[in-house]
């Protein structure tokens, strides 16, 4: 497993959560690109911590972004849900009113 | 060409794979379903990488919590008369060339970096780490931080149900 590859790997996860989130309109779509995003960090320091054995900092760093990945799921979906409850659409784009 | 590197190989064009189905499709509940894949192909990674409690975490929030959410979102923000959960696509060209040119700069920087013949990666043991190791280093140096992120956690899900939540009244000014 050479690091490089995986260290690609990431790079190219976060180039596709990134035009994933410039190209769609859908909220959720975007919600899913930056989930991609913050995986492709955690690949990046996992790979890193295999040559850290005993303090394993990169290990812990990604269970703690997981965490804080889940949090704003969580926060981001119930405002997107309010969102859609109030202007009846999704689209990005079409919520652009900022009173009512 | 050991067993081991087949399996990452594997899980590698899983992931890149269905990474790559997120990006050319329009349908979201595909997508969501995609972004399993790429979680699951990921968490192999983690396995071969030595890190098993971070790919379980994986599996356990992402796949069990965070997609679920995704997909009730789906649900929640669609009419369901619709036929097929699409989005507009919007900026194909310019968003493409962006992330292909930050890709580039990357795998350059990546390349010239040299990450794996640098003298402190050499020196270092990559032993297997154990789950062991992972949870006294969590409850004892870390242990602050497991607690900051554990109230962060519990605010955010209170905060997210407060606010999806039809416990409020809406301001009636708002309309």
């Amino acid at each position: 497993m050479p690091l490089n590859t995986i260290l690609l790997l990431g790079a190219a996860l976060f180039c596709i959560g990134l035009a994933v989130v410039v190209t769609r309109k859908n909220a959720i779509a975007v919600l899913i690109g930056i989930e991609l995003m913050l995986n492709a960090a955690n690949l990046n320091l996992v790979a890193f911590s295999r040559f850290d054995a005993i303090e394993l900092q990169g290990q812990i760093f990604a269970l703690f972004v997981i965490t804080v990945a889940a949090a704003e799921a969580a926060v981001a979906l119930a405002i997107v849900i309010k969102v859609y409850q109030h202007f009846q659409t999704a689209n990005l784009d079409k919520i652009n009113e900022l009173k009512g | 060409m050991p067993i081991e590197n087949i399996i990452f190989y594997a899980f590698l064009g899983l992931t890149g794979l269905s990474a790559l189905f997120i990006l050319m499709s329009k349908n979201i509940l595909y997508s969501a379903f995609a972004l399993i894949a790429t979680f699951i192909g990921m968490a192999g990674i983690f396995v071969l990488l030595g890190a098993e409690f971070v790919a379980i975490t994986q599996i356990l929030v992402y796949v069990g919590g965070v997609l679920i959410l995704m997909v009730f979102g789906i649900m929640l923000t669609n009419r369901l008369s619709q036929a097929k959960v699409e989005t507009e696509v919007y900026n194909k060209f310019f968003g493409i060339l962006i992330s292909a040119g930050l890709f580039y700069i990357l795998a350059k920087a990546i390349e010239m970096a040299d990450f794996a013949n640098m003298g402190w990666m050499k020196n270092t043991p990559s032993a297997p780490s154990s789950v062991r190791d992972l949870g006294m280093k969590i409850m004892t140096d870390y242990v602050l931080v497991f607690e900051v992120i554990g109230i962060l956690l519990l605010l955010a899900l209170i905060g997210a149900v407060r606010i999806a939540g039809n416990t409020r009244e809406e301001g009636i000014d708002a309309t």
